[in-house]
Protein backbone atom coordinates (compact mmCIF):
# COMPACT_ATOMS: atom_id res chain seq x y z
CA UNK A 1 0.00 0.00 0.00
CA UNK A 2 1.39 3.37 -0.99
CA UNK A 3 1.91 5.72 1.92
CA UNK A 4 0.45 9.15 1.67
CA UNK A 5 3.10 11.73 0.89
CA UNK A 6 3.79 14.26 3.62
CA UNK A 7 4.32 17.97 3.21
CA UNK A 8 6.11 20.61 5.25
CA UNK A 9 4.41 23.76 6.53
CA UNK A 10 6.05 25.66 3.65
CA UNK A 11 4.72 23.43 0.87
CA UNK A 12 2.32 26.05 -0.53
CA UNK A 13 5.10 28.63 -0.46
CA UNK A 14 7.36 26.39 -2.54
CA UNK A 15 4.64 25.74 -5.09
CA UNK A 16 3.86 29.46 -5.30
CA UNK A 17 7.56 30.14 -5.97
CA UNK A 18 7.41 27.72 -8.90
CA UNK A 19 9.71 25.15 -7.32
CA UNK A 20 10.28 21.80 -8.98
CA UNK A 21 8.77 19.45 -6.37
CA UNK A 22 9.82 15.81 -5.94
CA UNK A 23 9.12 13.16 -3.32
CA UNK A 24 12.07 12.79 -0.96
CA UNK A 25 12.08 10.70 2.22
CA UNK A 26 8.29 10.56 2.20
CA UNK A 27 7.88 14.33 1.80
CA UNK A 28 7.01 16.36 -1.29
CA UNK A 29 10.07 18.62 -1.29
CA UNK A 30 11.50 21.39 -3.48
CA UNK A 31 14.48 20.21 -5.56
CA UNK A 32 15.13 23.62 -7.08
CA UNK A 33 13.56 27.01 -7.60
CA UNK A 34 15.78 28.95 -9.97
CA UNK A 35 18.32 26.26 -10.80
CA UNK A 36 20.72 24.09 -8.85
CA UNK A 37 23.81 25.96 -10.05
CA UNK A 38 22.51 29.43 -9.09
CA UNK A 39 21.30 28.19 -5.71
CA UNK A 40 24.56 26.37 -5.03
CA UNK A 41 26.56 29.50 -5.83
CA UNK A 42 24.30 31.69 -3.68
CA UNK A 43 25.24 29.57 -0.66
CA UNK A 44 28.96 29.51 -1.48
CA UNK A 45 29.25 33.24 -2.10
CA UNK A 46 26.36 34.93 -0.28
CA UNK A 47 23.43 33.28 1.47
CA UNK A 48 20.56 30.89 0.80
CA UNK A 49 17.70 29.44 2.82
CA UNK A 50 16.53 25.82 2.80
CA UNK A 51 13.28 24.40 4.10
CA UNK A 52 14.51 21.32 5.94
CA UNK A 53 11.39 20.80 7.99
CA UNK A 54 11.31 17.18 6.89
CA UNK A 55 14.18 16.42 9.27
CA UNK A 56 13.24 14.60 12.48
CA UNK A 57 13.71 15.81 16.04
CA UNK A 58 13.76 13.65 19.16
CA UNK A 59 14.09 14.96 22.70
CA UNK A 60 15.82 12.71 25.25
CA UNK A 61 15.54 13.82 28.86
CA UNK A 62 15.58 12.25 32.32
CA UNK A 63 18.11 11.32 34.99
CA UNK A 64 20.04 8.94 32.72
CA UNK A 65 19.75 10.95 29.49
CA UNK A 66 23.47 11.61 29.14
CA UNK A 67 24.43 8.04 29.89
CA UNK A 68 21.79 6.76 27.48
CA UNK A 69 22.58 9.05 24.56
CA UNK A 70 26.27 8.27 24.96
CA UNK A 71 25.40 4.56 24.77
CA UNK A 72 23.51 4.80 21.46
CA UNK A 73 25.80 7.45 19.89
CA UNK A 74 29.34 7.07 18.53
CA UNK A 75 30.67 10.48 19.54
CA UNK A 76 31.42 11.29 23.21
CA UNK A 77 29.05 13.77 24.85
CA UNK A 78 29.98 13.02 28.46
CA UNK A 79 30.51 16.11 30.56
CA UNK A 80 30.03 18.51 27.65
CA UNK A 81 29.00 22.08 28.29
CA UNK A 82 25.35 22.85 27.54
CA UNK A 83 25.16 24.48 24.14
CA UNK A 84 27.52 22.02 22.46
CA UNK A 85 26.48 20.19 19.29
CA UNK A 86 27.95 16.82 18.28
CA UNK A 87 27.90 14.93 14.99
CA UNK A 88 27.97 11.14 15.04
CA UNK A 89 26.06 7.96 14.30
CA UNK A 90 23.76 5.43 15.91
CA UNK A 91 24.97 1.94 15.05
CA UNK A 92 23.71 -1.61 15.02
CA UNK A 93 25.80 -4.08 17.04
CA UNK A 94 27.53 -5.19 13.80
CA UNK A 95 28.72 -1.64 13.14
CA UNK A 96 26.19 -0.92 10.36
CA UNK A 97 24.66 2.53 10.58
CA UNK A 98 21.12 3.13 11.89
CA UNK A 99 21.45 6.83 11.09
CA UNK A 100 23.82 9.76 11.29
CA UNK A 101 22.61 12.62 13.45
CA UNK A 102 23.32 15.73 15.44
CA UNK A 103 23.07 15.64 19.22
CA UNK A 104 22.40 19.03 20.82
CA UNK A 105 23.15 19.37 24.51
CA UNK A 106 20.42 21.78 25.58
CA UNK A 107 21.01 21.34 29.34
CA UNK A 108 22.03 18.77 31.92
CA UNK A 109 20.36 15.50 30.90
CA UNK A 110 18.48 17.37 28.21
CA UNK A 111 19.35 16.38 24.64
CA UNK A 112 17.85 17.20 21.25
CA UNK A 113 18.58 14.70 18.48
CA UNK A 114 18.24 15.73 14.82
CA UNK A 115 17.76 12.73 12.55
CA UNK A 116 17.19 12.08 8.85
CA UNK A 117 13.65 12.38 7.56
CA UNK A 118 13.72 8.99 5.85
CA UNK A 119 14.69 7.34 9.14
CA UNK A 120 12.33 8.95 11.64
CA UNK A 121 10.11 5.91 12.27
CA UNK A 122 13.04 3.50 12.27
CA UNK A 123 15.15 5.69 14.56
CA UNK A 124 12.41 6.39 17.07
CA UNK A 125 11.65 2.68 17.30
CA UNK A 126 15.37 1.93 17.69
CA UNK A 127 15.88 4.58 20.37
CA UNK A 128 12.84 3.41 22.31
CA UNK A 129 14.01 -0.21 22.11
CA UNK A 130 17.42 0.67 23.56
CA UNK A 131 15.88 2.93 26.21
CA UNK A 132 14.08 0.20 28.16
CA UNK A 133 16.86 -0.20 30.71
CA UNK A 134 17.48 3.51 31.19
CA UNK A 135 15.60 6.11 33.22
CA UNK A 136 14.90 8.43 30.29
CA UNK A 137 12.01 9.98 28.42
CA UNK A 138 12.12 9.80 24.62
CA UNK A 139 9.83 12.16 22.77
CA UNK A 140 9.46 12.36 18.98
CA UNK A 141 8.93 16.08 18.31
CA UNK A 142 9.21 15.86 14.53
CA UNK A 143 5.62 16.94 13.94
CA UNK A 144 6.01 20.02 16.13
CA UNK A 145 9.28 21.37 14.76
CA UNK A 146 9.75 22.92 11.37
CA UNK A 147 13.31 23.84 10.37
CA UNK A 148 15.11 26.38 8.23
CA UNK A 149 18.78 26.30 7.30
CA UNK A 150 20.22 29.74 6.51
CA UNK A 151 23.56 28.97 4.91
CA UNK A 152 26.41 30.96 3.45
CA UNK A 153 28.98 33.59 4.42
CA UNK A 154 26.19 36.17 4.84
CA UNK A 155 24.21 33.89 7.16
CA UNK A 156 25.00 35.71 10.38
CA UNK A 157 24.11 39.13 8.94
CA UNK A 158 20.98 37.76 7.32
CA UNK A 159 19.44 36.28 10.45
CA UNK A 160 20.37 39.46 12.34
CA UNK A 161 19.01 41.93 9.81
CA UNK A 162 15.99 40.02 8.56
CA UNK A 163 14.92 37.91 11.52
CA UNK A 164 16.44 39.90 14.40
CA UNK A 165 18.22 36.76 15.61
CA UNK A 166 21.69 37.24 17.05
CA UNK A 167 24.00 34.39 16.15
CA UNK A 168 27.23 36.30 16.66
CA UNK A 169 27.94 34.61 20.02
CA UNK A 170 27.59 31.11 18.54
CA UNK A 171 30.72 29.36 17.32
CA UNK A 172 30.52 26.47 14.84
CA UNK A 173 28.63 23.51 16.35
CA UNK A 174 27.03 25.37 19.25
CA UNK A 175 23.36 26.03 20.02
CA UNK A 176 21.17 28.29 22.12
CA UNK A 177 17.50 28.86 22.84
CA UNK A 178 16.14 32.25 21.91
CA UNK A 179 12.78 33.99 22.14
CA UNK A 180 11.05 34.69 18.84
CA UNK A 181 7.54 35.99 18.37
CA UNK A 182 6.43 34.80 21.81
CA UNK A 183 7.93 31.31 21.64
CA UNK A 184 11.21 29.67 22.51
CA UNK A 185 13.08 28.51 19.43
CA UNK A 186 16.37 26.69 18.87
CA UNK A 187 19.20 28.38 16.96
CA UNK A 188 22.42 26.55 16.11
CA UNK A 189 25.49 27.38 14.07
CA UNK A 190 25.41 24.21 12.02
CA UNK A 191 24.70 23.10 8.49
CA UNK A 192 25.23 20.65 5.69
CA UNK A 193 26.78 22.84 3.02
CA UNK A 194 30.42 23.38 3.99
CA UNK A 195 29.67 27.04 4.57
CA UNK A 196 29.08 29.05 7.70
CA UNK A 197 25.41 29.12 8.58
CA UNK A 198 22.58 28.53 10.98
CA UNK A 199 19.77 26.08 11.55
CA UNK A 200 16.57 27.26 13.16
CA UNK A 201 14.01 24.94 14.82
CA UNK A 202 10.64 26.42 15.67
CA UNK A 203 6.87 25.97 15.41
CA UNK A 204 5.29 25.87 11.97
CA UNK A 205 3.84 29.32 12.57
CA UNK A 206 7.20 30.90 13.40
CA UNK A 207 8.98 29.15 10.53
CA UNK A 208 6.40 30.32 7.98
CA UNK A 209 6.78 33.86 9.31
CA UNK A 210 10.59 33.70 9.07
CA UNK A 211 10.47 32.20 5.59
CA UNK A 212 8.22 35.02 4.35
CA UNK A 213 10.52 37.63 5.87
CA UNK A 214 13.53 36.02 4.20
CA UNK A 215 11.72 35.92 0.84
CA UNK A 216 10.68 39.58 1.19
CA UNK A 217 14.32 40.43 1.89
CA UNK A 218 15.36 38.73 -1.36
CA UNK A 219 17.20 35.78 0.19
CA UNK A 220 17.64 32.98 -2.37
CA UNK A 221 15.42 29.96 -1.62
CA UNK A 222 17.45 26.78 -2.12
CA UNK A 223 16.20 23.28 -2.86
CA UNK A 224 17.42 19.85 -1.96
CA UNK A 225 19.25 19.66 -5.31
CA UNK A 226 21.96 22.07 -4.27
CA UNK A 227 21.88 20.82 -0.69
CA UNK A 228 23.26 17.59 -2.13
CA UNK A 229 25.89 19.19 -4.39
CA UNK A 230 27.05 21.45 -1.56
CA UNK A 231 27.45 18.66 0.98
CA UNK A 232 29.08 16.40 -1.60
CA UNK A 233 31.83 18.87 -2.52
CA UNK A 234 32.94 19.20 1.10
CA UNK A 235 33.02 15.46 1.74
CA UNK A 236 29.90 15.11 3.89
CA UNK A 237 28.03 11.78 3.76
CA UNK A 238 24.36 11.26 3.01
CA UNK A 239 22.59 8.45 4.82
CA UNK A 240 21.45 5.94 2.22
CA UNK A 241 24.48 6.59 -0.01
CA UNK A 242 27.66 6.78 2.09
CA UNK A 243 26.23 5.39 5.33
CA UNK A 244 23.78 2.49 5.41
CA UNK A 245 22.93 -0.53 7.54
CA UNK A 246 25.80 -2.20 5.64
CA UNK A 247 28.25 0.73 5.73
CA UNK A 248 29.81 1.50 9.10
CA UNK A 249 31.38 4.88 9.88
CA UNK A 250 34.77 3.15 9.89
CA UNK A 251 34.19 2.03 6.28
CA UNK A 252 32.99 5.55 5.47
CA UNK A 253 36.27 6.86 6.97
CA UNK A 254 34.35 8.84 9.59
CA UNK A 255 36.33 7.29 12.45
CA UNK A 256 36.97 10.71 14.00
CA UNK A 257 33.32 10.72 15.10
CA UNK A 258 33.60 7.24 16.62
CA UNK A 259 35.09 7.39 20.12
CA UNK A 260 36.13 3.79 20.64
CA UNK A 261 37.67 4.47 24.04
CA UNK A 262 34.87 6.44 25.66
CA UNK A 263 33.56 5.41 29.06
CA UNK A 264 30.73 2.88 29.07
CA UNK A 265 31.16 1.94 25.41
CA UNK A 266 28.34 2.21 22.86
CA UNK A 267 26.30 -0.03 20.60
CA UNK A 268 28.47 -1.13 17.68
CA UNK A 269 31.74 -0.33 19.44
CA UNK A 270 33.32 -3.77 19.23
CA UNK A 271 32.54 -4.14 15.55
CA UNK A 272 34.06 -0.73 14.83
CA UNK A 273 37.13 -1.50 16.94
CA UNK A 274 37.66 -4.71 15.00
CA UNK A 275 37.22 -3.00 11.62
CA UNK A 276 39.66 -0.31 12.66
CA UNK A 277 42.25 -2.81 13.92
CA UNK A 278 42.01 -5.22 11.00
CA UNK A 279 41.04 -2.77 8.27
CA UNK A 280 37.49 -2.98 6.95
CA UNK A 281 37.04 -4.97 3.73
CA UNK A 282 35.53 -1.91 2.02
CA UNK A 283 36.44 1.73 2.24
CA UNK A 284 34.85 4.96 1.04
CA UNK A 285 37.14 7.05 -1.16
CA UNK A 286 37.04 10.14 -3.32
CA UNK A 287 37.51 9.75 -7.08
CA UNK A 288 38.50 12.40 -9.57
CA UNK A 289 37.86 11.62 -13.21
CA UNK A 290 40.16 12.96 -15.88
CA UNK A 291 37.24 13.37 -18.29
CA UNK A 292 34.02 15.38 -18.15
CA UNK A 293 31.77 12.30 -18.04
CA UNK A 294 29.80 12.14 -14.80
CA UNK A 295 29.88 9.17 -12.43
CA UNK A 296 26.49 8.48 -10.84
CA UNK A 297 25.25 6.44 -7.88
CA UNK A 298 25.59 2.72 -8.53
CA UNK A 299 28.09 2.89 -11.41
CA UNK A 300 30.83 0.24 -11.26
CA UNK A 301 34.37 1.10 -10.19
CA UNK A 302 37.12 -1.02 -11.72
CA UNK A 303 40.79 -1.72 -11.19
CA UNK A 304 42.02 -3.07 -14.49
CA UNK A 305 39.18 -5.36 -15.58
CA UNK A 306 38.05 -6.22 -12.05
CA UNK A 307 35.07 -4.57 -10.40
CA UNK A 308 36.31 -3.31 -7.02
CA UNK A 309 33.35 -1.23 -5.91
CA UNK A 310 30.64 1.21 -6.87
CA UNK A 311 29.92 4.92 -6.88
CA UNK A 312 27.84 6.12 -3.90
CA UNK A 313 27.45 9.75 -5.07
CA UNK A 314 28.84 11.52 -8.12
CA UNK A 315 28.56 14.92 -9.75
CA UNK A 316 30.12 17.32 -12.13
CA UNK A 317 31.28 19.62 -9.31
CA UNK A 318 29.86 23.14 -9.31
CA UNK A 319 32.39 25.02 -7.15
CA UNK A 320 35.06 22.56 -8.30
CA UNK A 321 34.80 22.08 -12.05
CA UNK A 322 35.70 18.43 -12.17
CA UNK A 323 33.82 15.14 -12.41
CA UNK A 324 33.97 13.72 -8.90
CA UNK A 325 32.62 10.81 -6.92
CA UNK A 326 32.51 9.06 -3.61
CA UNK A 327 32.93 5.33 -4.09
CA UNK A 328 32.89 2.32 -1.80
CA UNK A 329 35.78 0.12 -2.93
CA UNK A 330 37.88 -2.81 -1.77
CA UNK A 331 40.34 -1.50 0.80
CA UNK A 332 43.39 -2.49 -1.25
CA UNK A 333 42.11 -0.51 -4.24
CA UNK A 334 41.43 2.60 -2.19
CA UNK A 335 44.94 3.90 -1.60
CA UNK A 336 45.32 7.62 -2.28
CA UNK A 337 46.70 8.21 -5.75
CA UNK A 338 45.66 4.78 -7.01
CA UNK A 339 44.43 4.69 -10.61
CA UNK A 340 40.97 3.15 -10.99
CA UNK A 341 38.21 3.61 -13.53
CA UNK A 342 34.45 4.09 -13.61
CA UNK A 343 32.10 2.48 -16.11
CA UNK A 344 29.76 5.15 -17.46
CA UNK A 345 27.27 3.68 -19.91
CA UNK A 346 29.32 1.93 -22.62
CA UNK A 347 32.72 3.41 -21.80
CA UNK A 348 35.27 3.18 -19.01
CA UNK A 349 36.85 6.39 -17.72
CA UNK A 350 40.09 6.60 -15.71
CA UNK A 351 39.84 8.04 -12.21
CA UNK A 352 42.36 8.76 -9.46
CA UNK A 353 41.71 8.07 -5.78
CA UNK A 354 41.76 11.44 -4.01
CA UNK A 355 40.68 12.89 -0.66
CA UNK A 356 36.91 13.13 -0.23
CA UNK A 357 36.96 16.81 0.61
CA UNK A 358 36.93 18.29 -2.88
CA UNK A 359 36.28 21.86 -1.73
CA UNK A 360 37.67 23.70 1.28
CA UNK A 361 35.27 24.94 3.91
CA UNK A 362 35.09 28.17 5.84
CA UNK A 363 33.52 27.77 9.27
CA UNK A 364 33.52 30.24 12.16
CA UNK A 365 35.66 28.54 14.78
CA UNK B 1 5.60 27.84 -21.85
CA UNK B 2 8.09 25.95 -23.94
CA UNK B 3 9.20 26.93 -27.40
CA UNK B 4 8.11 24.60 -30.20
CA UNK B 5 9.17 25.08 -33.80
CA UNK B 6 6.96 24.23 -36.78
CA UNK B 7 8.42 22.02 -39.47
CA UNK B 8 10.50 19.84 -37.12
CA UNK B 9 9.81 16.21 -36.25
CA UNK B 10 9.41 15.29 -32.59
CA UNK B 11 9.80 12.06 -30.63
CA UNK B 12 7.96 10.94 -27.51
CA UNK B 13 11.26 11.05 -25.63
CA UNK B 14 11.62 14.78 -26.43
CA UNK B 15 14.19 14.73 -29.20
CA UNK B 16 13.66 16.66 -32.42
CA UNK B 17 14.90 16.19 -35.98
CA UNK B 18 15.42 19.15 -38.28
CA UNK B 19 15.60 17.74 -41.80
CA UNK B 20 17.93 19.32 -44.33
CA UNK B 21 17.95 17.30 -47.56
CA UNK B 22 19.40 13.87 -46.79
CA UNK B 23 20.55 14.98 -43.35
CA UNK B 24 18.87 15.37 -39.99
CA UNK B 25 19.99 17.52 -37.07
CA UNK B 26 19.04 15.84 -33.80
CA UNK B 27 18.73 17.58 -30.47
CA UNK B 28 16.48 17.82 -27.44
CA UNK B 29 13.46 20.08 -27.26
CA UNK B 30 13.11 23.27 -25.28
CA UNK B 31 10.62 21.49 -23.05
CA UNK B 32 13.21 18.77 -22.33
CA UNK B 33 16.00 21.23 -21.49
CA UNK B 34 13.64 23.04 -19.14
CA UNK B 35 12.67 19.81 -17.39
CA UNK B 36 16.33 18.81 -17.04
CA UNK B 37 17.60 22.09 -15.65
CA UNK B 38 21.27 23.08 -15.96
CA UNK B 39 22.89 20.77 -18.52
CA UNK B 40 26.44 20.00 -17.39
CA UNK B 41 27.54 17.26 -19.78
CA UNK B 42 26.52 15.83 -23.14
CA UNK B 43 27.72 12.34 -23.98
CA UNK B 44 27.87 12.20 -27.78
CA UNK B 45 28.69 9.45 -30.26
CA UNK B 46 31.55 9.78 -32.73
CA UNK B 47 31.47 10.64 -36.40
CA UNK B 48 30.77 7.52 -38.51
CA UNK B 49 28.89 5.81 -35.65
CA UNK B 50 25.58 4.29 -36.69
CA UNK B 51 22.42 5.33 -34.84
CA UNK B 52 19.12 3.47 -34.99
CA UNK B 53 15.59 4.77 -34.53
CA UNK B 54 14.42 4.25 -30.97
CA UNK B 55 17.88 3.39 -29.69
CA UNK B 56 20.12 5.21 -27.30
CA UNK B 57 22.99 7.21 -28.84
CA UNK B 58 24.28 9.17 -25.87
CA UNK B 59 23.10 11.06 -22.84
CA UNK B 60 22.44 14.55 -21.68
CA UNK B 61 23.21 15.16 -18.03
CA UNK B 62 21.86 17.75 -15.67
CA UNK B 63 23.44 18.39 -12.28
CA UNK B 64 21.09 15.84 -10.78
CA UNK B 65 20.74 13.05 -13.32
CA UNK B 66 21.68 11.47 -16.63
CA UNK B 67 18.99 11.11 -19.31
CA UNK B 68 19.54 8.82 -22.26
CA UNK B 69 19.30 10.32 -25.71
CA UNK B 70 17.16 8.19 -28.02
CA UNK B 71 17.61 8.61 -31.72
CA UNK B 72 14.35 9.42 -33.50
CA UNK B 73 15.79 8.18 -36.81
CA UNK B 74 18.37 5.77 -38.22
CA UNK B 75 21.52 6.76 -40.01
CA UNK B 76 25.21 7.58 -39.82
CA UNK B 77 26.62 10.35 -37.67
CA UNK B 78 28.37 12.85 -39.95
CA UNK B 79 28.98 15.57 -37.39
CA UNK B 80 28.73 16.14 -33.64
CA UNK B 81 28.22 19.58 -32.11
CA UNK B 82 31.66 20.05 -30.60
CA UNK B 83 30.69 23.34 -29.00
CA UNK B 84 28.71 21.32 -26.46
CA UNK B 85 31.88 19.64 -25.22
CA UNK B 86 33.10 22.90 -23.73
CA UNK B 87 29.77 24.55 -23.12
CA UNK B 88 26.97 22.03 -22.52
CA UNK B 89 24.84 24.85 -21.09
CA UNK B 90 24.25 26.07 -24.68
CA UNK B 91 21.39 23.57 -24.72
CA UNK B 92 19.70 25.57 -21.96
CA UNK B 93 20.22 28.81 -23.88
CA UNK B 94 18.65 27.55 -27.09
CA UNK B 95 17.91 23.85 -27.46
CA UNK B 96 16.81 24.12 -31.10
CA UNK B 97 19.81 26.16 -32.22
CA UNK B 98 22.21 23.84 -30.40
CA UNK B 99 21.59 20.47 -32.02
CA UNK B 100 23.63 17.51 -30.76
CA UNK B 101 24.37 15.34 -33.80
CA UNK B 102 23.96 15.57 -37.56
CA UNK B 103 22.96 12.29 -39.17
CA UNK B 104 22.83 11.11 -42.76
CA UNK B 105 19.33 9.62 -42.82
CA UNK B 106 19.12 6.01 -43.99
CA UNK B 107 15.33 5.82 -44.13
CA UNK B 108 13.35 9.03 -44.47
CA UNK B 109 10.18 6.97 -44.14
CA UNK B 110 10.91 6.83 -40.39
CA UNK B 111 9.99 10.50 -40.15
CA UNK B 112 6.37 9.47 -40.61
CA UNK B 113 6.49 7.76 -37.21
CA UNK B 114 7.35 11.04 -35.48
CA UNK B 115 5.10 13.88 -34.32
CA UNK B 116 4.70 17.27 -35.91
CA UNK B 117 4.82 20.46 -33.82
CA UNK B 118 1.11 20.41 -33.13
CA UNK B 119 1.03 16.80 -31.97
CA UNK B 120 4.11 17.36 -29.78
CA UNK B 121 2.53 20.43 -28.28
CA UNK B 122 -0.53 18.38 -27.39
CA UNK B 123 1.65 15.64 -25.88
CA UNK B 124 3.42 17.97 -23.48
CA UNK B 125 0.10 19.53 -22.59
CA UNK B 126 0.74 23.07 -23.82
Amino acid sequence: MAEEIKTTCLHDNHVALGALMTPFAGFDMPIQYKGIVEEHNAVRTNVGVFDVSHMGEVAVTGPEAEKFVNYIFTNDIKGAEPGKVFYGMMLYPDGGTVDDLLVYKMGENDFFLVINAANIDKDVAWINEQAVNFDVKVENQSDYYAQLAVQGPEGENTIKNVLDLDGSDLTFYTVKKVEYDGETIILSRTGYTGEDGFEIYASHKAIVKMWNLLMDAGVQPCGLGCRDTLRFEVGLPLYGDELTAEISPIMATLGMFVKLDKEGGFIGRDACAQQKAEGSAKKLVGLELHDKAIPRHGYEVLQGDTVVGYVTTGYRGISVEKSLAFALVDRAAGTLGNELSVRIRKKVFPATVVKKRFYTTSYKK
Amino acid sequence: MSKIIDGLYYSESHEYVRVDGEFGYIGITDYAQHELGNVVYVDMPEVDDEVAAGEEFGAVESVKAASDLMSPVSGTVVEVNEALEDEPGLINKDAFENWIIKVELSDKGELDDLMDAEAYKAMIGE
